[in-house]
């Protein structure tokens, strides 16, 4: 029921309305809205009153926003989908479609969902189909025992804040299992929204002091840049340390004393993060370099933080998976009493790769019980993580047992979908490695390959030219011209001098071949150009 | 294999530890204690999860040890969450959403078609075509123009940009966003936000994690909690002596308190948000929530552009809606959207860039909202059932709504206003001079005093109204119209026979 009166480019739109005053205001309005003197004249007045600017403008808005950077969605990630956008209204390209290798994102690059996983939280959301025979029994009585765990029996309702007490339950004996024994406590378990919300939550208790006492929090470089985010919003201080390239990227203590020692005269470091297995650089810490680096906190009275969301993405022979958590008690009270550790996991790596749903848990060992308090205080502001989230992360850390149904297809399934990433970490090494002008360490684990690039002295001027880095102005190039979409070293960090790109292994085995086909023709391409 | 590496290792272990301690690490505090840890979460009070539900719990888990109480289940009506209540999902919704996560449903003939299209719809725009692939941060391109649509059709044809729709976790994540954006500047300057007192407590706790200045103002419960423009006035002209005030909270419905607001009152505060130059935030969750007669819900957007573009093309909005209330509850979900109007174009770059890091919003979550803003048509088959529940749900809760406040209001020392919208009561209680001193001797507000002991004899958990604010000298509670009708019945008496027993006691 209303009246439009288009006035130029402009709508105004009015209700009919019984109350004679309002009917009047709304006349007002029309008419303001029309003769344009009137509106001349007020615009005027508001522009004296200053209501010219805007209230949140670039000048006004939270400079630490501000100074967030977060390269895996960023300028060349906007470029990549305006390509795509391009190639669907037609417009001409050396190229038929964009290839996103910038993000773990496994099943956007094709790999199929766990069938079990799926077929649970289906019965979960839609419980008619418990009476359904095309599901198998196991996938039945777990959906039904999570629907038990929830309000009303529905995944619709609010669960407690840390998470769904079963869920927590089930996450503490997965984390005992994996460590062979050691005990995990549910009630040190937070379920999260994905682990970079676990994270920042970590980051924002650590974070206090102003000037020299401020919190500095040791991170790796190269780094996923979630944590440099993080420290920038949250106004903490980012204390590098360098990773080790020529050996694999490996963690040295030297690096760590240097690095804390240096950062004690402008801040107060309090937390020192790993990502193990690495993001990007895809290394698996020895048990020990974990040892060392427990030792190193001790000493050093440091918050631990173990980013190990790809615990189970180990491909290199000799290579194996070590929790802190496990290896922490493995060192004697001495360490276990002491040590305070905080280990992410999620559902979004690993073999089922369910990012969307954004599952997650941490642990956190030796916290203090009045800041426990506050964790939890804290984290029921934002209510609870997504249900579907929690119900995934249930079915990843309590898959089919042996003697159900469905063990059989979720270990084939399981299986299948490491054997293939081990696999294209192999040829991600060995074909980049041919190369000339790109040296590649070993994907040991984790889902990306971090390679160096050798830039010709022409690019780096070319790049300084238009104000880029030189290795994002060799991704911008390697877009335009193949469609691959990659992450400039410069994103995460890295040693200066040194450029770098980050490529997920995740594509397909056939279109990972044609990709590392095209990055070489690429590199051969560019390096003759600016030689 | 673990702990015997301990064992084996004895005498090392014994051979460290003089080391140790002489090192300082035997005995000292924490790295991260009550001292160290950031004092802006030390600030922050959440109360719709606070100790009164704490204490909830455990009794739940003590009545199933086997604990004699005088009641026999604990009745939670301190959230607004209704399928914990007992309200039935919508058929449709959790159709698609079934469909989307696990497709090869998609070849059952038990599913309507509608709900299959809607649901190949979605799939088609995931990456991989799987719910388990990252969106776009902001959300999937398809459902902000679904959202779009919905907020043109709500608004009479209001145009809305599906550029300016953010899709979040919740309602809440987008309003602490929004907040974050907006926090700069320290001392005087430092950010002002204006929230009504009651409030809905995340608004609290965000202002104090983000160290921003809460700048409260009173809404007037003696007009049915409605918001007097002069009561802003007095209250941003006191803050500017201190802070800096840049938004202006609403919450339409009112969280905890119920009113809807008038259309008029919605152009008055528009108003004075452009002469103040307060950047509007208006959390619309409750949208679909109205229940008393005379009683309409106007969108901040629609009532902003139908007063002219000389406040249209000024006043900066964002507006919050959610899958969590109205007539689906779907909480857990954690579905949500914002609407941006009029924000500058480099800080919505930077909004974008800030969502980037959290990569994105639960994709069940994305898809429910689609649902909720994209129903069925009237020549599907499936909108025949979903009219028939959702008229269902939304024609319960306003029974019980006006129930609530017919029995509230016989009891003598409790005063109720209309429940005209949203999910909840706020009544104001008269508590005796003895309780509230008894109150004090506790180190208890007197109406936590009140609500604790309420539960402890009855069961029934709900908020105190201190932990949402209110008038210096005044007590409330906070309670949800969630639980069924007939148990809404039995919780309302008890209350009624806690409060006479209550005033007699403490007489």
């Amino acid at each position: 029921m209303g009246i439009f009166i288009n006035n130029g480019e402009k709508f105004i739109f009015c209700f009919l309305i019984d109350s004679q005053t309002n009917l009047m205001r709304h006349l007002y309005n029309i008419s303001w809205a029309i003769s344009g003197t009137e509106c001349e004249l007020q615009k005027r007045n508001m522009t004296e009153n200053g209501l010219g600017h805007r209230v949140l403008n670039m000048d006004t808005m939270n400079p630490n926003v501000k100074r967030v950077e977060y390269a895996v969605r960023g300028p060349i990630v906007q470029r990549a989908m305006q390509i795509e956008k391009e190639l669907k209204e037609g417009v001409k390209k050396p190229f038929t479609e964009v290839i996103k290798a910038n993000i773990g994102d496994a099943h956007a690059m094709g790999q199929k969902p766990i069938t079990f996983l799926r077929q649970v939280v289906a019965l979960c959301a839609y419980p008619d189909l418990l009476e359904d025979d095309k599901f198998p029994e196991d996938a039945k009585n777990r959906a039904r025992r999570i629907l038990q765990a929830c309000g009303g029996g529905s995944i619709g309702a609010y669960s407690a804040s840390p998470g769904i007490e079963i869920i927590r339950q089930d996450v503490a004996k997965y984390i005992e299992k994996r460590d062979g024994g050691i005990p995990s406590n549910p009630d040190n378990i937070y379920l999260s929204t994905g682990a970079s919300d676990a994270i920042v939550t970590m980051l924002k208790l650590l974070t206090s002091g102003e000037g020299k006492n401020r919190t500095g929090v040791m991170i790796s470089i190269p780094q996923y840049p979630l944590y440099s985010a993080a420290l920038a919003e949250l106004a903490a201080v980012q204390v590098s340390y360098y990773l080790d390239e020529d050996k694999c990227w490996s963690l040295d203590v030297g690096e760590l004393r240097r690095a804390v020692k240096v950062a004690r005269e402008h801040c107060n470091p309090r937390a020192l993060c790993i990502i193990n297995p690495g993001n990007p650089t895809g290394q698996v810490q020895s048990r020990q370099c974990i040892e060392d680096v427990i030792r190193f906190a001790a000493e050093e009275h440091l918050f631990l933080m173990a980013d190990e969301v790809y615990q189970d993405n180990v491909y290199a022979e000799g290579c194996q998976f070590h929790s802190f958590k496990k290896v922490l008690f493995e060192m004697g009270p001495e360490y276990s009493s002491v040590v305070e550790l905080a280990s992410f996991h999620s559902t979004s790596k690993c073999f089922m790769g369910e990012c969307g749903f954004r599952g997650g848990y941490m642990e956190v060992v030796n916290m203090d019980p009045e800041v426990k308090l506050q964790l939890t205080k804290l984290v029921s502001v934002r209510l609870c993580p997504p249900i579907p989230g929690q119900a995934l992360l249930d079915l990843v850390v309590n898959p089919p047992q042996p003697d159900e149904p469905s063990y059989a297809t979720f270990i084939k399934e399981r299986t299948a979908n490491l054997d293939i990433l081990a696999e294209k970490a192999k040829m991600t090494e060995q074909v980049l490695n041919t190369v000339p002008g790109i040296h590649c360490n070993p994907v040991q684990g984790a889902m990306y390959t971090f390679p160096r690039l050798s830039l010709p002295e022409k690019a780096i001027n070319a790049a300084k030219e238009k104000g880029q880095a030189p290795d994002m102005f060799y991704c911008m190039k390697l877009l335009e011209e193949t469609g691959i979409c990659l992450v400039p070293g410069s994103g995460f960090g890295q040693r200066d001098g040194t450029y770098h790109f980050r490529m997920t292994i995740l594509p397909a085995t056939e279109k990972l071949k044609v990709v590392l086909k095209k990055i070489r023709e690429f590199h051969k391409r560019f390096t003759e150009e600016f030689s």
